[in-house]
């Protein structure tokens, strides 16, 4: 045993050199991007979407993106990675995801003039951990032939008996319902918004199932005749040249704002944030800054016919067909913090198991 | 000896430790199961901290319904598999009947079908809108839903169908191993006692198939287990929903950790019951009699019937998603081709391909370790170790990223002091990370195939070398490598092709830029346009489609003696 001591000896001191070796190779190239030519970011939305937009910023400022796109686990990446995470910005498609990150700690406060500016106060947060850059509206959706317009005015009305049998979602568990289900408890309370979920849930046409879209196709289709979906999604079907049959889909429905007459329709936001950890934290404010200006919001108007939160930005000309609306102003960060009640309410009422369990 | 101090009635903390204190195979053993182990005890401490309590609501609402759900997906998922599996490697292996010798490799295709992709294409062509029901509109001039019943493919039954048709190679590839080294005289024997071939399928060879069969299965229901992408698409809560479910939707990381930590017990317990059913059950094939496999031959109806039964899985789990991505392709693949196609498929097999190599690697050493050394506790950490497979990949790419993280911040800041450089993060920001959590992952494909071919070389033979002064190095490479050199290219492959089809691990963990073509396809599928990726998702079905293949050639040559040009055993 005494005679392998050396050979430890040298093999460590190898290893060392190797380390060091490595090291300076790593952070000679780290040094050599120090002028923040580049910024990481970690998207909740695919690429392939938002690629228009980072090609605009890249073009204007110069600023490489690179970025990764997952829809778990970012959150928990950033934090295990500490100081040393590479994600300079996040970005995300629903309130709860930006919530959770500030509630972890991950985020610093950005105090910029352009976001103040150009965002409204209430779709940022207070203490500028995260930004909203668009807005999106949770619809109805009803069938042009069997459901007359002006019937259903509120989610409350969704629980009236003579809907039954005839409401179409996604799952109770799905974010966008969730962050809804959170709304009627900021409006009702607890037990009233269980209430009002467990009559949504008598008037079920089936077990909630598939995405948005598949809800429009449902009704298309003659399975049910509301349902609840994303305000986008319509307009993604109606101009859809890939699969034509998506347009006669949302042939068969009128799209339809809430609460028009009270508190106004639900909405949600995709939003962006800054990591504490960032280390190209000038071209992540940047970019956030970028992402709320007129060409930016343009993008998202025109490509995806979510809502500006730009003042002064026009809606897509399919939106505005779809007329002025009213919206719910309940802050965002309160629908955020009852995320966990209302999902708890969607096992409660055993929502997801559909009508009649 | 062993028993001889247990029994001895007085206890000795000495003895305890001696008992527990494992040689050195078995210390070198233990040190690399934790290793691989380190995701799930990362994960295990996870749930030790501190969070809201999430098993009272669950009690009151949805955990009886989330375990009644996951019992019924996996009870279906192994009675199929075992159905389709075994009976497909008995009718191929033990019966002659027309395009047998097709059928034999082309059972295996369908596990080149990544799970999600399968549901997918099912849906597709199931639901109300899809191309069979309007076929039967057509033809029998219904109009609506209200005119005809039809079953619901978004469905428990449609998730446990999937499944099966994507899952039951692993039965069938480890059933037809497992009847093709039967020896001959043992069905012989049983044959001439008078047994009828149905008979010795029930009375000889299903028993003596049994412990390859079980592990088929068991890797079917782990598979299941973690699943998630599949049913949730079919809208199946499972336990695996509620873990996400905690996780996402009550921001309790904690609570999921410890629905997860329960989920890996629920697996320990059930591999020691299966083990513990089977104790005592250690068979070598002592004869050496390996000619051809006597063949019942089948005419008629029976070779009717033993046609479709074979060439329904295939049809279903192969043909039919194969045929369905190709026609996307075909219209869809400039948006493939746009996106890096060549730089994205080369992604993926180089990252499946080193996964698979370390895998081995890993294997291997742990197989031979536990063969060689003794002590419960090695055997114990490789059978925890084992259970990745059945832990979700989100969860688990948590459990690798971490303690990596961990341990990429101590060199950093240690650096930092000492030498005055930031290493930054040197594992969890690059493909290693990828590549360990695939490592923990798939390591029940690794060791379980590569122990179960260990298995069948005899310990006599280990004596024998030894006997004859070998060193257990010299006898691992002059014996026991060319005898299992099958195993370890199958291990290989079956690691490959999973990894070619594996996306939460993959999708979390990935470093900037780097793109697999199952991440490819997901960015798409995430947005409900599958289709415009299908020429990526048709790569990840061909890319495997080479292993796959390999693997059904190769198994049939294990017979050693038979359809093997290359020597004698």
């Amino acid at each position: 045993m005494e005679t392998k001591k050396p050979q430890i000896h040298r093999m460590l001191t190898a290893g060392l050199a190797a380390v060091a070796a490595a090291t300076a190779a790593l952070s000679s190239a780290t040094w050599a991007q120090a002028a923040d030519t580049e910024v990481n970011l970690y998207s909740y939305r695919q690429p392939f979407l938002i690629k228009p937009l980072l090609d605009a910023f890249t073009k204007e400022s110069g600023i490489k993106v690179n970025v990764v796109f997952a829809k778990k686990g970012m959150l928990e990446k950033i934090k295990a990675a500490g100081d040393n995470s590479p994600a300079d910005a996040v970005l995300t498609v629903d309130i709860g995801r930006l919530y959770a990150l500030k509630e972890a700690g991950v985020l610093q406060s950005i105090k910029s003039d352009v976001l103040n500016k150009n965002i409204p106060a209430h779709f940022r947060d207070p203490e500028g951990m995260w930004f909203g850059l668009t807005a999106r509206g949770r619809v109805l959706l009803l069938s042009k032939d069997r459901i007359k317009p002006g019937s259903i005015k509120s989610y409350e009305d969704l629980t009236k008996p003579e809907f039954k049998g005839k409401i179409c979602t996604r799952s109770g568990k799905h974010p966008y319902n969730v962050a809804l289900i959170a709304s009627m408890i900021a409006h009702h309370g607890e037990e009233g918004a269980q209430k009002w979920l467990e009559g949504v849930k008598a008037n079920l046409a089936r077990k909630p199932q598939g995405n948005d879209r598949a809800q429009a196709k449902a009704i298309f289709e003659g399975v049910c005749d509301i349902a609840l979906s994303n305000n986008y999604y319509m307009g993604k079907m109606m101009t859809n040249e890939k699969k034509p049959e998506q347009k006669k889909w949302a042939a068969a429905v009128n799209l339809t704002y809430m609460n028009q007459d009270g508190r106004g329709n639900h909405m949600n936001i995709s939003g962006a944030a800054v990591t504490k950890s960032a280390k190209h934290k000038d071209a992540a404010v940047k970019l956030v800054e970028f992402l709320s200006s007129d060409e930016a919001q343009r993008i998202y108007a025109e490509d995806n016919h979510e809502y500006p939160v730009k003042p002064g930005v026009p809606y897509s000309k399919l939106v505005q067909s779809w007329g002025d609306f009213k919206a719910d102003t309940l802050s965002l960060e309160k629908i955020a913090k009852l995320r966990p009640a209302a999902s708890r309410l969607v096992d409660k009422v055993g929502f997801d198991d559909g009508p009649g369990s | 000896m062993r028993h001889a101090a247990a029994v001895s009635g007085r206890f000795s903390v000495r003895q305890l430790i001696a008992r527990l204190t494992p040689d050195r195979w078995g210390a070198a053993t233990l040190a690399v199961a934790l290793f691989v182990a380190t995701p799930l005890i990362a994960v295990a401490s996870i749930a030790l901290t501190p969070a809201p309590d999430i098993w009272r609501h669950l009690y009151d609402t949805v955990l009886f319904g989330y375990i009644e759900r996951t019992l019924i997906l996996i009870a279906g998922l192994g009675l199929g598999t075992f159905i389709l599996g075994t009976g497909t490697a008995w009718l191929v292996t033990m019966c002659r009947f027309p395009g047998r010798g097709l059928f034999n490799w082309a059972l295996v295709l369908p596990l080149a079908v990544p799970t999600y992709i399968l549901a997918f294409v099912f849906t597709d062509q199931l639901e109300y809108a899809g191309n069979l029901q309007v076929a039967l509109r057509e033809i029998f001039g219904w109009r609506d839903r209200q005119d005809y019943w039809f079953p619901e493919i978004r469905s428990m039954g449609g998730a446990i169908t999937v499944m099966t048709l994507v899952l039951y190679p692993y039965v069938y590839l480890l059933a037809r191993a497992a009847f093709l080294e039967q020896s001959v005289c043992v069905l012989e024997v049983s044959r001439t006692l008078g047994k009828s071939a149905w008979q010795c399928f029930w009375q000889v060879a299903l028993p003596l198939a049994r412990p390859a069969i079980v592990v088929g299965m068991t890797l079917a229901m782990m598979e299941a287990l973690n699943d998630f992408g599949t049913v949730d698409f079919f809208g199946v809560k499972t336990f695996t929903a509620g873990i996400y479910d905690v996780w996402l939707n009550m921001d309790n990381i904690s609570g999921a950790a410890q629905l997860a930590s329960v989920l890996m017990i629920f697996v320990v317990v059930l591999v020691v019951l299966e083990r513990m059913a089977r104790r005592g059950q250690r068979y070598h094939h002592t004869s050496t009699k390996v000619q051809a496999l006597p063949s019942y031959q089948l005419r008629g109806w029976r070779a009717g019937l033993a046609i479709a039964f074979c060439a329904l899985p295939i049809l279903l789990g192969f043909v039919l998603p194969a045929s369905v991505l190709t026609s996307y392709a075909v219209v869809f693949f400039e948006v493939t081709l746009n996106a890096n196609y060549l730089t994205i498929t080369l992604n993926s097999i180089l990252l499946s391909a080193s996964a698979a190599v370390a895998a081995v690697a890993i294997g291997l050493i742990l197989a031979y370790g536990l063969r060689m050394g003794e002590g419960p506790l090695p055997r114990a950490a490789v059978r925890f170790a084992s259970i990745g497979y059945a832990v979700p990949g989100a969860v688990l790419a948590i459990g690798v990223i971490v303690p990596m993280a961990a341990l990429d911040n101590t060199i950093d800041h240690f650096s930092e002091r000492v030498f005055g450089i930031s290493t930054g993060l040197l594992l969890s920001g690059t493909v290693v990370a990828i590549l360990y959590g695939y490592l923990t992952r798939f390591l029940a494909l690794s060791f379980g195939t590569v122990e179960a071919g260990l298995g069948k070389v005899s310990r006599n033979m280990d004596g024998a070398a030894r006997t004859l002064g070998a060193s257990p190095l010299r006898a691992m490479s002059r014996i026991h490598f060319p005898l299992i050199r099958t195993s370890l290219l199958t291990a290989g492959l079956l690691v490959f092709v999973d990894c070619m089809k594996e996306l939460p691990i993959t999708i979390i963990l990935r470093p900037f830029g780097y793109d697999t073509l199952a991440t490819f396809v997901f960015q798409y599928a995430s947005d409900e346009l599958f289709e415009e990726s299908a020429l990526g998702a048709l790569t990840i079905v061909a890319a495997g489609l080479i292993p796959v293949v390999i693997l059904a050639l190769t198994s049939l040559r294990t017979r050693p003696g038979h359809a093997n040009p290359g020597g004698r055993a």
